[in-house]
């Protein structure tokens, strides 16, 4: 029997060691990167471990609040990580992002100098943030059903498609549709302003058929719904399967939004991890990036390599007059936030 | 000392129960009882009274209210349908009845969005046939449905024992004794499978109750049971306070439906295992 408890005890132990972290490789080191899920080519990964040596642990997140959680509770020390504008500001802020001399690097002059002034509003000096996928926020719509030529944010309101309209489930961007329709900033911090942005959205809901975030797309590709707010880069995958499908910036301006790496404080191997960015920005690596997913890319040389069909469409390449109105998101301060979670419980009990 | 060896058995049970229910429940009432800001508090307790969050409970009480009943209006005719049938091997029938859970039950959840989505397979079939649509996705019905899909198979497991188990003879007896159909019904059947119903409405309700999967996916997010709060106060507005004291409200429900309906089901011990 005290056998037989060894043995076993044996086998729990070792099989344990089985188990990522025990035993660890000795080739060049290695690197935990945050992305959100399917953001980058797999392939791209294998491809940096076979020219470097450094082993990639790669872990995915849907949304930038899930990401931060997941980062400060420090469950896993995560050596690089992509996230949104607003998310990068707070995490710049908070001192957790490590400053990188960006001009060291082989490939950053691939990377459109605009977005040094896109930039501004979360990494003012430009020294964190690495710019890897961009676009807008504006409507996806099956021109089938919809005869008139959609250019506002009006549509959503005015009651015309009640039932048929498919709003973003994130606090953030069905407040930004709501506010931008108002004329106000879509990171206004005024009571008032936010607050019948809130009244509007409650007003809304009962012509809103649902509030979704990925399916949004596939829900109006399949007709199901006449017109959906969305991300530009799902307009364009929405157009492939549907070819009835337009996508449009509102008049009013919508959100510019940039997702962008950082390395981290915690990074043990910056080295490694300036590797990685510039890998990123090589031009294979981010056309091969650009065709898995088909947001817009910052990468100059992969537009200017483009064909005319992406070149042309406003979801892949947004015309700097189409972003003319829009605004990037900047973190909101507490009270904000806790304004925001209030009144958006309040529309989703409604 | 042969007792000694069987308690060592105890270990990795001891270990998980410890190291995934009491130390995360203890980090789940620390968090209940302080502000963000560390203080001790009571207000993410009290704020269950908030109108926002009362309508949530209510409405999830509502909803698992509902499925279980459906699902009790379900299994028990079955249960009764099986007793008397014909067909010697019983658990062949049992067997069948709970194939559905051996598939994932998002899977399931997501079938049953494709059905009944408005361009969904049963609208296909209706404006076919010249009926005309149905539109049940993104409302509570939707919702209802899918609870009852994923769980008919918890109820109709312990309630489907509970019958089997009342003995034949019981049955002939009171029929001797002049009892009519709906007596045997209502006085014999109905009784002694009380605690087999209890303890199916148990393991419907609870998770009924605590759900916010099916109510995304099937209320299309314009639904907002009390889980669909708590995964907004963790996910998305990070206080995970007032998540942790909501939750912790959520508990005390489910304890007393446990208490209410869990009585006494597991002395009588039919032998009910999932």
């Amino acid at each position: 029997m005290k056998k037989t408890i060894a043995a076993s005890l044996i086998l729990i132990i070792s099989s344990l060691c089985l188990l990522p972290g025990c035993g660890k490789s000795s080739s060049g080191g290695s690197l935990t990167v945050f992305n959100y899920s399917e953001y980058l080519d797999p392939e791209m990964i294998a491809k940096f471990t076979k020219e470097t040596g450094i082993e990639i642990k790669y872990e995915e997140a849907t949304t930038p609040e899930e990401m931060y959680t997941k980062f400060t509770s420090g469950a896993i020390d995560y050596d690089l990580l992509c996230t949104s504008d607003y998310m990068i500001k707070r995490l710049i802020d908070e001192g957790q992002a490590e400053s990188v001399d960006f001009s060291s690097f082989e490939n950053y002059k691939n990377i459109d100098p605009k977005f040094a002034g896109y930039s501004k509003s979360y990494d003012p000096e430009g020294k964190y943030a690495l710019p890897y996928f961009w676009g807008t926020v504006g409507i996806l719509y099956n021109t089938k059903q919809v005869k008139a030529p959609v250019d506002s944010w009006d549509v959503l309101f005015d009651g015309s498609y009640s039932g048929q309209i498919i709003m973003q489930d994130s606090m953030r961007d069905s407040f930004m549709v709501a506010l931008k329709y108002l004329g106000y900033s879509l990171n206004t911090k005024d009571e008032n302003e936010i607050r019948e942005a809130a009244e509007l959205l409650k007003k809304q809901k009962s012509d809103v058929s649902s509030y979704l975030v990925d399916e949004a797309r596939d829900e109006v590709v399949a007709e199901n719904a006449v017109m959906a707010v969305v991300y530009s880069g799902e307009a364009y995958l929405g157009n492939e399967y549907n070819p009835d499908l337009e996508y449009v910036i509102p008049k009013e301006g919508s959100n510019l939004w940039i997702d962008s790496w950082i390395i981290t404080k915690k990074c043990k191997n910056k080295e490694a991890a300036e590797k990685f960015l510039d890998f990123l920005c090589r031009e294979d690596v981010a056309e091969a990036n650009f065709e898995y997913i088909y947001y817009s890319t910052p990468n100059k040389a992969v537009v200017d390599s483009m064909d005319d069909e992406f070149k042309n469409n406003p979801a892949v390449v947004p015309t700097d007059e189409s972003v003319g109105n829009c605004e990037i998101y900047e973190a909101l301060d507490a009270d904000t936030t806790a304004l925001y979670n209030d009144l958006w419980k309040e529309i989703k009990s409604e | 000392m042969k007792r000694k060896r069987m308690q060592l058995l105890s270990i990795p049970y001891v270990f998980w129960i410890i190291g995934f229910t009491v130390i995360p429940l203890l980090f789940v009432f620390a968090k209940a009882a302080t502000s963000p800001e560390g203080d001790a508090t009571f207000g993410n307790l009290i704020a269950i009274f908030d109108p926002v969050h009362r309508k949530a409970l209510f409405l999830s009480i509502e909803l698992a209210f509902v499925s279980s009943l459906v699902c009790i209006l379900i299994s028990y005719p079955a249960a009764l349908i099986i007793k008397s049938s014909k067909i010697r091997n019983k658990k062949t029938l049992q067997f069948i009845m709970i194939l559905p859970m051996w598939m994932n039950f998002i899977l399931r959840i997501l079938a049953i969005q494709m059905l009944i989505s408005k361009n969904g397979i049963i609208n296909h079939f209706l404006t076919a046939a010249g009926i005309g649509r149905i539109n049940i996705i993104n409302t509570e019905f939707a919702i209802v449905l899918g609870m009852v899909y994923d769980y008919l198979p918890y109820m109709l497991l312990p309630v489907l024992n509970g019958v089997l188990a009342i003995p034949d003879d019981i049955i002939e007896a009171s029929k001797d004794l002049g009892a009519d159909r709906f007596t045997v019904l209502t006085k014999i059947m109905l009784p002694l499978s009380l605690s087999a119903i209890g303890s199916g409405i148990t393991m419907v309700f609870v998770p009924s109750m605590t759900e916010f999967v099916i109510a995304n996916i099937l209320g299309g997010g314009k639904i907002q049971l009390l889980g669909n709060v708590i995964e907004q106060e963790f996910s998305v507005s990070m206080n995970w306070n007032l998540g942790s004291g909501l939750s912790v409200t959520l508990m005390v429900f489910v304890l007393l439906t446990t208490l209410i309906f869990g009585r006494g089901d597991s002395d009588k011990g039919r032998g009910f295992v999932i």
